[in-house]
């Protein structure tokens, strides 16, 4: 299962995941850590649903009792850009 | 849980992890707990920044200690923690800076280290597409040795290296008192169980300060929130880390190309806040076009908020305290507990064992704060 990717932005395979779910690593938020999952630019929308399903089955967790990552801004990519105009518009 | 163990580590941070490897390899029976998991607080929210320009002579020497081990941590730790030597380039605004800047420089050669002042024409040698003029830098000083790692990668690295040498970790394990007998803490209770420990050591980040209220020991630190964000990656054109304390500013590029970076809000007020906010997000945007026009067409991916453990000299506490002898202090780190890391803990566990420390702590004991001290001025609050 080396070349089935979990996390396309990183790179992460499912055997990656698999070893650290071995190696005690059994929440969503240390294996982001750990191995980077759903940092990239899709922030996890892909991988983390994909995530949970592997923690399931692996992990033997009840999917109410995988608590999903916390999801950060912002919501969608935004340019530097666009902030910067809204900071010189705005108080701030 | 064990019953019993030499030293007993609180905390799960990069401080207290590294402390773990360094006496489980030198054969002392360790454990360490932790609340929530390996790097869950500030080890991994920090940019990774590793400096070793600063203004006062003991964080010189830490930090100069910490990257002789950086450099060689891979290597002693068996993985990889991206550690590069891409420099610092510290930013001078003001005539005041510059006059603070060419004492710290003199001080810091004094002790060995490679670093230089650059005039305001020199600056772009460093990094050509900072915009110097228009962000009103009137000069910088140069470390090439400065860099930055990866700060989570070092914390799980030490973390595992430690429990290969022995160590034992306790996960989603919550302190919640202590029985202390004759000013000694002679037991530790967890959520887990109580366990018994010789030395127990208070490495819990911006929380020390309330382990140390269960034992009714007063530290002067304060949690601050700092902000930070990251964007998409882009094709690595520089590698230093770049800050400014006039601005409250700092960024650099990671390895893999992403811009990494932080600004510390002025008007934050002390407490256990993790928000996220637009207004850093906004002067983020405004300070990173104003450094370099061309980030303005890069996208932000994601910001996030940990917290500095403050003290008043923004300087560490380490080693005993007077009220209870065998609990040991290592917090209050104030924004640079990450890269002071591996020398800290190598000095926490000479103490441990007794010898004599390779460079002397006593000034960062608690009881410093009774009489005058001389506060860090080089950081970004």
């Amino acid at each position: 299962m080396s070349d089935v990717i979990v996390c396309r932005c990183r790179d992460v395979t499912l055997e990656m995941v698999e070893k650290a779910i071995d190696e005690g690593y059994k929440t969503v938020e240390e294996l982001k850590r750990k191995l980077r999952l759903g940092m990239g630019p899709c922030q996890g929308r892909t991988c983390m649903r994909l995530l949970a399903g592997i923690l399931r089955r692996k992990a033997g967790l009840k999917p109410e009792a995988i608590k999903q990552h916390k999801i950060r801004p912002p919501v969608r990519p935004v340019p530097v850009g666009i902030l910067e105009a809204e900071a010189y518009e705005g108080e701030d | 849980m064990r019953e019993r163990t030499e030293v007993l580590i609180i905390g799960g941070g990069v401080n207290g992890c590294a402390l773990a490897y360094y006496l489980a390899e030198r054969g002392v029976d360790v454990t360490l707990v932790e609340k929530e998991y390996i790097a869950c607080g500030s080890s991994g929210r920090n940019a990774g920044g590793i400096r070793q320009q600063w203004s006062t002579r003991e964080n010189v020497r830490l930090a100069m200690g910490s990257v002789k081990i950086f450099e060689r941590l891979d290597e002693e730790l068996g993985c990889e923690t991206d550690y590069r030597q891409g420099g610092y380039l510290i930013l001078a605004h003001t005539e005041e800076e510059v006059k603070q800047f060419k004492r710290n420089v003199s001080m810091q050669r004094s002790e060995g280290l490679e670093v230089e002042y650059l005039e305001q024409d020199e600056i772009n040698d460093i990094v050509p597409e900072l915009n110097v003029e228009g962000i009103g830098a009137i000069g910088a000083t140069w470390c090439p040795t400065d860099g930055h790692a990866d700060p989570i990668k070092v914390t799980i690295g030490y973390a595992e290296a430690a429990v290969k040498k022995g160590a034992q970790i306790y996960k989603y394990t919550e302190v919640l008192g202590f029985r202390v007998e004759d000013n000694e803490i002679v037991e530790v209770k967890t959520s887990r169980g109580s366990i018994r420990a010789d030395y127990i050591v208070n490495a819990a980040g911006a929380y020390s300060k309330e382990i140390a209220k269960l034992l009714g020991v007063q530290l002067p630190n304060k949690p601050y929130r700092h902000e930070i964000l990251i964007t998409e990656p882009v094709k690595p054109f520089f590698t230093p880390m770049i800050i400014s304390f006039h601005d409250n500013f700092y960024f650099r590029q990671t390895p893999e190309g992403q811009i990494i970076g932080g600004w510390g809000n002025p008007k934050e007020e002390p407490g256990y806040n993790y928000e996220s906010s637009l207004t850093f997000a906004k002067n983020m945007a405004r300070l990173l076009t104003r450094y370099m026009p061309k980030l303005r067409h890069i996208n932000i991916l994601r910001q996030w908020a940990g917290l500095y453990d403050v003290t008043p000299d923004a300087r560490p506490i380490l080693g005993p305290v007077e009220t209870v002898r065998n609990f040991i202090q290592m917090n209050g780190f104030s924004g640079h507990g990450f890269m002071v890391a591996p020398m800290t803990a190598t000095l926490m566990a000479q103490l441990i064992m007794g010898e004599k420390t390779s460079l002397p702590i006593k000034n960062l004991s608690l009881e410093r704060f009774k009489g005058k001290v001389t506060k860090e001025v080089s950081v970004v609050g």
